[in-house]
């Protein structure tokens, strides 16, 4: 094929005596892109954040895209751009987000030995290969200017759906395997009787858990936003009425800060001092003792409402 | 002896018509056997007909292609059946065929004559056995076998014939196999005739060795032009496999425990026919005995030693199967001796064995007709008198009688007459020596089968004295058993007549074997003959005197050493059981000691000790780490990587 | 320029990809250290098939990316079943198959 390809290029009229890949534009694709795929890459093994890791991927994969279309593969860096960075690596991403941007690891290493020789291996591989393929003799470029004339996705569907044909009816039993695989391992067995609201119901009252919703927060012209603690009719904050995510993460208006703000908010309220004294007895500051503890106060953010279901 | 001649025999032609149909012979029995064998008890009720008929067929092809080749002239008897490339292995060719020759012809009629009347006797004799069905089959597994060993082309083939032929023996002899004492005579005979066909596997070895081929025509025309060192090789390693398969000295010990087999396996197998494949063995390789005069001699001997070892014990036996397999031995060498004179003694040693296998087989069956008649009772001691009550079988018994002892003009004069004459011819001592003993084995022969003759009988009834119970009745038996008797008592009594005055045994073997040189008789023939005959009337005279003037005690008198030493084998089983069973048996236990200590716990124990250590060490690199694992792998593709380019610089 | 520059990228990518593999722990970034080691073997192909003028390195390397998306679809399902299982996304955590 290569010999017919020879005989063929000079009809195809290029004309210049120049060697594909060899232009310009060709060096400056490459010099463009290299370095930032390099670091990218880079980035990928140094980020401390999984998430950065997964972005800085995402970064390479792109720029591969781009690389494919200037090596005259048009079709292939479209699909690079479709598959790799839009389906797989937002794959990525969101199992990452499933797992938990938390979970990121420390660049501590625990394996005795295992960087310093994962060093060695990798600069030794790297070393040998480059120089092997700097020994190599390659012949000249050919190019594909002249197979793609028809077009490149012309070209690939020919081999597609002749030569390979069965190569790629495989892969198409591979991908339907793949994905009731992936269905099989993400499923889970029900391990009891599905829950009915009565036997929520029921479990409630026998552990004497808080039978009503839960308060909304931020009930306060002044703060009505989901950081900001309700008040109860007492005056006091409730702590109940706030994400308990942000409460582990301290990012919530702490009742002490907001009692500071009682006195002033009445004195907006009523500034003649008549107002219902019933509802200022217990504004000193004072939590309110007497309410029932929140349930699990220990269970990780997000998943409390599922375990309380499934009990 | 004379320069060696190929066997002008040899040259085969392909066979054609009826003679292609040779396969036949072997393949009928054999299918018989395999279809009796697998019916199980779904054949009982017609098995033995099938064995019978499935010999019966192979009687008929066998004389068909004997008339067939008969047709041709002398020089074109040796037609050769192809078979199939058997093992095609690389230099190493061995084709599976069958060679039809006027030798190996006469083994066929024989076999399958004598083996088809020892079918019909057997239907009526095992009768009353419920396995019936299975000794037919082992009965057709050794004819099938019997007809490949004389009829294959190769020493290879051979070899199946006669390893095939052990194996049937081997069950035939063990059929009552329920009886410990029958099952350990079975294992006896297998394990001695295994010394044997180590002779013989290496006998083949050898010829592959100097020959490159185990061809028949190969081999025996390569013979002439072979070193006279290993042609004597050869020769004693078949000697040897001769002597196991053909009860002879020093391997004969096994052919009186066999008769613990049914009798008509006793007639056949070891009477008849399979105990003359040693004597087919040694006469089919002529041309390699012809250029190892050693070889021959050490034949002859071993034949000689035989000849009155068999005699001597035969004369002291008083069960009457062993005292007949004694006899077998005895003729037997007389065969072998003959065959150990060279290329004058093979047509008689042929000639003896024919007729032996008549008159012996209608003996045995006479013994098997008496036993059948007093409660399978196997002391002669017990016998006498039954002529008046078995009339027929006293009629066909005492004309294998007189056969057998040589009496003219009965077969075994002939053939007997004629071994003596030939071991009287040559020069030096050796003539002398073996004709003296020839002559004395005639005579012993003599007294010891009148003995039984008389002791079976004659003289007084010493079956119903009340010692016995339950009383036996004798009777003559059934038709079906006297019939095959009485056939063969005609050609114990006609064959030997017929074949010597028309003198067709030897013009149709002649083309087979080179032509004897013509020797001279150290002493006149005519005397010799004289002599012998007197020394055989000596000898029914003797056994006359004591066994029938005399009165026959039951339980036999302790008797001089020599009698005591005969009942006793000549205490061949001593010898072997001091000389082999118990030096191999503290061999082998120094042996496994040996194993045990060094090997077992040294060597085999410190491999399995030091791998064990390794695995242990190398288990320590399953860390359970998957990126340890992963480490590994991509190091060894750097290491991989950098090893090719070192190559490369 | 040469189109060896290319192929010489795509051992570095390829050399970067195995070492995420070697050196970090977390399940999810050593899958994509092997993602990114396909991914250079894919421009190596694409490289190589302009340098031959023949598509079958293009075509390979679709295939590549073909099995590499059901790969991913699976490992990360079992990345998924093994953090439901053992609260973590660790590669070292999963070590019970040792001596």
């Amino acid at each position: 094929m290569n010999a017919a390809l020879l005989t063929v290029l000079p009809l195809a009229g290029t004309g210049d005596a120049v060697v594909p890949g060899s232009s310009t534009g060709d060096a400056a694709v490459f010099w463009v892109l290299a370095p930032i795929m390099v670091l990218a890459s880079l980035g990928l093994l140094f980020a401390r954040k999984a998430v950065y890791a997964a972005l800085s991927m995402a970064v390479v994969m792109v720029s591969l895209g781009g690389v494919y279309v200037a090596l005259e593969a048009p079709f292939l860096g479209m699909v690079q751009v479709f598959v790799y960075t839009g389906a797989v690596m937002m794959l990525f991403l969101f199992v990452l987000m499933l797992v938990g941007v938390d979970s990121s690891d420390s660049l501590v290493e625990t394996i005795r030995g295992q960087r310093l020789v994962g060093a060695l291996a990798a600069g030794g591989f790297l070393a040998f290969v480059l120089v092997a393929l700097g020994r190599t003799a390659w012949p000249t470029p050919v190019g594909l200017s002249a197979v793609n004339e028809a077009g490149n996705i012309t070209g690939i569907a020919e081999r597609i759906f002749s030569r390979y044909v069965f190569a790629f009816e495989m892969t198409a039993a591979l991908l339907v395997v793949a994905a009731i695989g992936a269905m099989v391992l993400a499923h889970r067995e029900r391990s009891g009787e599905r829950a009915t609201q009565r036997t929520i119901s029921e479990n409630r009252l026998k552990r004497g858990q808080r039978m009503t919703p839960l308060p909304p927060p931020g009930v306060f012209a002044r703060h009505n936003a989901v950081d900001t603690p309700a008040l109860l009719p007492d005056g006091t904050p409730s702590e109940l009425s706030v994400s308990r995510v942000l409460q582990a993460r301290g990012q919530t208006l702490t009742t002490g800060t907001l009692v500071e703000h009682v006195p002033a908010i009445q004195e907006d309220m009523d500034p003649d001092g008549r107002g219902s004294r019933t509802h200022g007895a217990r504004l000193d500051g004072k939590p309110d003792d007497t309410r029932p503890t929140r349930p699990e106060p220990h269970e990780p953010a997000g998943r409390s409402d599922r375990a309380d279901e499934e009990s | 002896m004379s320069a060696v001649i190929p066997m002008s025999g040899l040259q085969a032609v392909p066979a054609t018509g009826v003679e292609s149909l040779a396969w036949l012979l072997v393949v009928i029995p054999l299918l018989s056997a395999g279809v009796l064998l697998l019916a199980g008890r779904a054949a009982d009720r017609w098995g033995h007909w099938l064995g019978l008929a499935a010999s019966a067929v192979a009687f008929v092809v066998g004389a068909l292609v004997f008339f067939s080749v008969l047709g041709h002239g002398a020089e074109e008897r040796a037609r050769s059946v192809a078979g199939f490339s058997w093992v095609p292995a690389g230099t190493f060719q061995v084709d599976a065929g069958l060679l039809v020759d006027p030798l190996s012809l006469s083994f066929v009629l024989l076999i399958t004559f004598v083996g088809t009347l020892i079918h019909v006797y057997s239907v009526e004799y095992m009768a009353h056995d419920v396995d019936r069905r299975r000794f037919f089959a082992y009965l057709n597994l050794f004819i099938a076998a019997m007809l490949l060993l004389v009829l294959a082309d190769s020493y290879l083939l051979l070899y199946v014939g006669w390893e095939g032929v052990g194996l049937a023996s081997y069950l035939l002899i063990g059929f009552w196999n329920h009886r410990i004492e029958y099952a350990v005579a079975a294992k006896k005979a297998f394990v001695v005739n295994r010394v044997g066909d180590f002779g013989l596997s290496l006998a083949i070895m050898a010829m592959f060795v100097s020959f490159g081929s185990v061809q028949f025509d190969d081999v025996l025309s390569g013979a002439a032009g072979a070193s006279e060192t290993w042609l004597t090789v050869i020769g004693l390693l078949l000697l040897l496999a001769a002597c196991g398969k053909s009860a002879q000295f020093p391997l004969q010990s096994w052919l009186g425990d066999a008769m613990a087999g049914p009798t008509p396996v006793s007639a056949l197998i070891h009477a008849a026919t399979m105990v003359t494949a040693g004597v087919y063995l040694v006469i089919r390789s002529g041309p390699i005995f012809e250029g190892a005069p050693a070889a021959t001699l050490a034949v002859a001997v071993v034949g000689a030693i035989t000849l009155l070892y068999g005699a001597i014990v035969g004369a002291a036996k008083d069960d009457i199967k062993k005292a007949l397999a004694a006899s077998t031995m005895s003729q037997i060498g007389y065969m072998m001796l003959a065959a150990g004179l060279g290329p004058i003694g093979y047509v008689f040693a042929i000639f003896h064995l024919l007729t032996h296998g008549f008159f012996k087989a209608g003996m045995f069956l006479g013994a098997g007709s008496v036993m059948h008649g007093m409660n399978d009772e196997t002391d002669m001691r017990r016998f006498g008198g039954l002529r008046r009550v078995m009339m027929l079988t006293w009629v066909t018994f005492g004309l294998g009688w007189l056969a057998i002892i040589g009496v003219p003009p009965f077969s075994g004069f002939f053939s007997k007459d004629e071994i003596i004459h030939a071991a009287f011819e040559g020069e030096g001592l050796r003539p002398w020596v073996l004709g003296t003993i020839t002559v004395i084995g005639a005579g012993i022969t003599a007294f010891y089968m009148s003995r039984l003759f008389f002791m079976t009988f004659h003289g007084r009834k010493r079956w119903h004295d009340g010692t016995v119970a339950p009383e036996p009745h004798p009777h003559e038996s059934p038709v079906l058993m006297v019939a095959p008797m009485v056939v063969l008592a005609i050609g114990s009594a006609a064959l030997g007549p017929v074949l010597y005055y028309t003198g067709a045994l030897e013009s149709w073997l002649e083309p087979v074997f080179t032509a004897p040189p013509e020797l001279e008789p150290v002493v006149n023939l005519d005397l010799v003959t004289a002599v012998t005959l007197l020394v055989i009337v000596a000898g029914v005279a003797l056994a006359f005197l004591m066994y029938l003037r005399r009165d026959v005690p039951v339980v036999a008198p302790r008797g001089n050493a020599l009698t005591r030493a005969a009942r006793a084998d000549l205490y061949q089983d001593d010898v072997n059981d001091i000389a082999f069973v118990t030096t191999g048996t503290a061999f082998v236990r120094g042996m496994g000691e040996v194993d045990d200590d060094l090997v077992s716990r040294g060597a085999v124990g410190g491999v399995t000790r030091s791998i064990r250590a390794a695995g242990a060490g190398l288990s320590r690199l399953q860390t359970g780490f998957v990126r340890s694992y992963a480490l590994s792998m991509f190091a060894g593709v750097a290491l991989v990587v950098g090893a090719l380019l070192i190559t490369q610089i | 320029m040469d189109l060896m520059n290319w192929v010489y990228l795509s051992v570095v990518l390829f050399t970067i990809g195995g070492a995420t593999v070697l050196v970090r722990r977390n399940a999810i970034v050593v899958f994509m250290g092997v993602e990114l080691m396909l991914n250079s073997a894919n421009l190596a192909f694409v490289t190589f098939a302009r340098m031959h003028g023949d598509l079958d390195g293009q075509t390979v390397a679709l295939f590549v990316m073909l099995v590499a998306a059901a790969e991913v679809v699976i490992g990360l399902a079992i990345i998924m079943a093994i953090f439901r299982a053992r609260r973590s996304a660790s590669v070292d955590d999963a070590n019970l198959l040792k001596y």
